[in-house]
């Protein structure tokens, strides 16, 4: 778990993007699942916010599929819960 | 334990802080002329707040038809309400042109026409011929100009050689006895240490501080660290009162949708359907400036004419343009009306409201953006070492109310000056002069004191009591009594700041120090907002005062300068409007009311 919480105030940190809209679609993914996750689904989702922000973006808004299943997982999470 | 003894030196030609478009803009330009640069930026530079203007950059390049930059000079001098300096205004927008053709050098991949030339698309308050016909000014690529920009910047600035500290925190400027600017204070929040930049000059292009307010379209980062830098180096900041609402922010996310939607056609509607900007703006309707368009929406929402359960906003239309239009122009809108609103733009007309979008206020600077201050009978005194570009600074090209797509200009028209400006006044890698050995104490001093903050208000709680003061007392419409309660209630919060509680004592990704280093950033901001607001006593551009109506030019046809103590305490002083050109290819535009 203390290595989780390291990792989680970095990611938290990450989640800062340029735009209000990522901010709240991603932030709200890790202040959701985040706790929870294990170390696997953490690394993932660091790998995640490694992607170009428009890339990201068209997967975010259904454009595009990621090219891996535990992203998908997350982008699937993310779009359930924010759209209204 | 933070080890908070330790500090690494670090010597540059210039140290620029932010990486956004103004500051990868400076940034580049230094590294260009040779002149040794560190950009030190909290965020990662592609994921700066510029990412987020999807309309446009304006410049007068007439290839969708006849352009001037007189043309553009009149919309912006006509859209600041007069408050904006003309001379640096002519200079912005003569330097427009020049200053695209270098972005599409750089490799920026703006939209073409036909012919192969940049596209232009109309934005609100772009105007030919002095006001008659709707101008074809602004340059997009795609809905991701921003993008596009910070991304090309980036890689050219890597390409000369620029060195980039990223996810370091600057806390303070670093200045000597004689007011000279020497360097930044910073962190290093992954390995958790500090470190001294020191430079023959510091540039701050840090950004907006629109997260003093509840509703906005801004992003985490936007808490205009650069102004309560200055603020606290005992510098004024200017015109703080005007804070432009972006008449379409999507209702209750507070994300934007960009004007370039009206700019290809969409439209505001009521609860009866009428297209209400007829009545405010029969010429320019939708397209009529940002402000002009959010007091409409307040004052149909407040007639009763809202749409939606509580009738507390409006609608915005773009279901007529057909999916083809919408998907090729505007394909990021759809996205976001479908994800924030749940709405299907070709079916649905998007729920929008006035959202804060735009700090017209800053650090005050001249066209070189040094930063100026009054000192003796000089009101414009460059302060040494201390340059200030973008959202952060207030030169003033945007006066009361900044036009759509003059932004991203502004980033790179300024940015590019301070580039041209030190490699007038600096020889590159020329030795460093000394600082005194206790030069550090006081942002150390400050440092200590907030990582050790043990009282009992979390920051999250004054946060947001500044937040909803601001949102409520500093809104699009303003009276006296508001904002006297206001300044009551913001100085309370800015004293309760003092009982501030940090959980976490370390200097590794600590968002709670860091939050709280942010926060008092913006207090002190939202404190000279609010003060400046209520001190000035008419209406013009974005400040609209329900009890002063009307532009005063007799009596306020200046500048509003606001210091903050460290009490929290207001002293303001004024600086007179640029009314002269910079030179005789243009003359004067003279005052005028500002009706579209």
């Amino acid at each position: 778990m203390v290595l989780n919480e390291a990792t989680l105030k970095r990611l938290r940190w990450r989640c800062r993007r340029g735009t209000r809209e990522l901010d709240a679609l991603l932030g709200g993914w890790l202040d959701a699942d985040g706790a929870q996750a294990d170390e696997a689904t953490l690394s993932a989702f660091d790998e995640l916010l490694e992607q170009p922000d428009p890339l990201r973006w068209d997967w975010l808004m259904g454009n595009a599929a990621p090219p891996r299943a535990d992203w998908q997982e997350m982008v699937d999470a993310i779009r359930a819960r924010d759209r209204v | 334990m933070a080890n908070t003894t330790k500090i690494q030196t670090h010597q540059y030609d210039v140290i620029v802080v932010g990486a956004g478009g103004a500051g990868l803009r400076a940034t580049l330009g230094l590294a260009a002329k040779g002149l040794s640069t560190a950009c030190v930026t909290k965020v990662f530079p592609t994921r700066s707040h510029t990412v987020a203007a999807q309309g446009g950059i304006s410049a007068a390049l007439g290839n969708m038809g006849p352009d001037d930059w007189r043309w553009h000079m009149y919309d912006t001098v006509k859209g600041s309400d007069w408050l904006g300096d003309q001379d640096a205004i002519e200079y912005m927008c003569r330097e427009a042109i020049p200053a695209i053709i270098e972005l599409e050098h750089y490799g920026v991949p703006f939209s073409r026409t036909d012919e192969g030339k940049i596209y232009q698309r109309p934005f609100g308050g772009m105007t030919t011929n002095y006001g008659e016909g709707t101008a074809q000014r602004t340059c997009a690529a795609a809905d991701r100009t921003g993008h596009a920009i910070l991304h090309t910047l980036y890689q050219q600035s890597l390409r000369h050689d620029a060195r980039f500290f990223i996810e370091y925190f600057a806390t303070d400027l670093v200045t000597d006895a004689d007011g000279n600017v020497r360097g930044v204070l910073a962190i290093d929040m992954n390995e958790g240490t500090l470190h001294f930049f020191r430079g023959h000059a510091v540039v701050l292009a840090t950004g907006g501080y629109g997260r003093a307010y509840f509703t906005c379209t801004s992003a985490h980062t936007c808490t205009g660290d650069g102004g309560g830098m200055a603020l606290r180096a005992g510098l004024p900041l200017q015109d703080m009162e005007f804070v432009q609402f972006h008449p379409t922010g999507i209702y209750g996310a507070g994300c934007l949708i960009t004007e370039g939607v009206r700019g290809e056609g969409g439209f505001l509607t009521n609860s009866k359907g009428e297209r209400f900007m007829e009545r405010y703006a029969p010429n320019a309707k939708d397209l009529a400036s940002r402000d002009v368009v959010s007091r409409a929406m307040t004052l149909e929402v407040r007639e009763g004419r809202g749409v939606g359960e509580h009738n507390d906003h409006i609608f915005l239309n773009l279901q007529h343009l057909g999916p083809e239009v919408i998907h090729e122009r505007l394909p990021g809108i759809a996205e976001s009306a479908r994800i924030f609103a749940g709405v299907d733009v070709s079916k649905q007309p998007i729920p929008v409201q006035p959202t804060v979008h735009y700090n017209m206020g800053g650090i005050p600077t001249n066209i070189h953006g040094e930063v100026v201050q009054k000192r003796g009978d000089d009101r414009e005194a460059v302060v040494p070492g201390l340059f200030a570009i973008g959202e952060a600074a207030c030169v003033s090209v945007h006066g009361g109310n900044r036009l759509g797509s003059n932004s991203l200009l502004d980033l790179v028209v300024f940015g590019r000056a301070v580039a041209n400006r030190c490699a007038e006044l600096i020889k590159p890698n020329s030795p460093h002069r000394d600082v005194a050995s206790d030069i550090l104490d006081r942002p150390m001093q400050r440092l200590e004191k907030l990582r050790t903050a043990d009282g009992g208000t979390p920051t999250a709680q004054i946060r947001l009591n500044m937040q909803r003061t601001m949102q409520t007392d500093a809104a699009v419409f303003r009276t006296a009594e508001t904002l006297q309660e206001g300044c009551r209630k913001i100085s309370e919060i800015y004293a309760s700041f003092e009982d501030v509680r940090v959980t976490d004592r370390s200097l590794i990704w600590n968002s709670d120090l860091i939050e709280t280093f942010e926060l008092s950033n913006l207090l002190g901001q939202a404190v000279a907002t609010m003060y400046s607001a209520e001190q000035r006593t008419e209406s013009r551009g974005a400040h609209a005062r329900e009890d002063f109506p009307e532009r005063d030019d007799t009596n306020w046809m200046k500048h509003t300068l606001s210091w903050v103590d460290d009490k929290g305490a207001v002293r303001f002083d004024y600086r007179p409007v640029h009314l002269n050109t910079l030179t005789d290819e243009v003359k004067t535009i003279p005052p005028k009311k500002r009706v579209y």
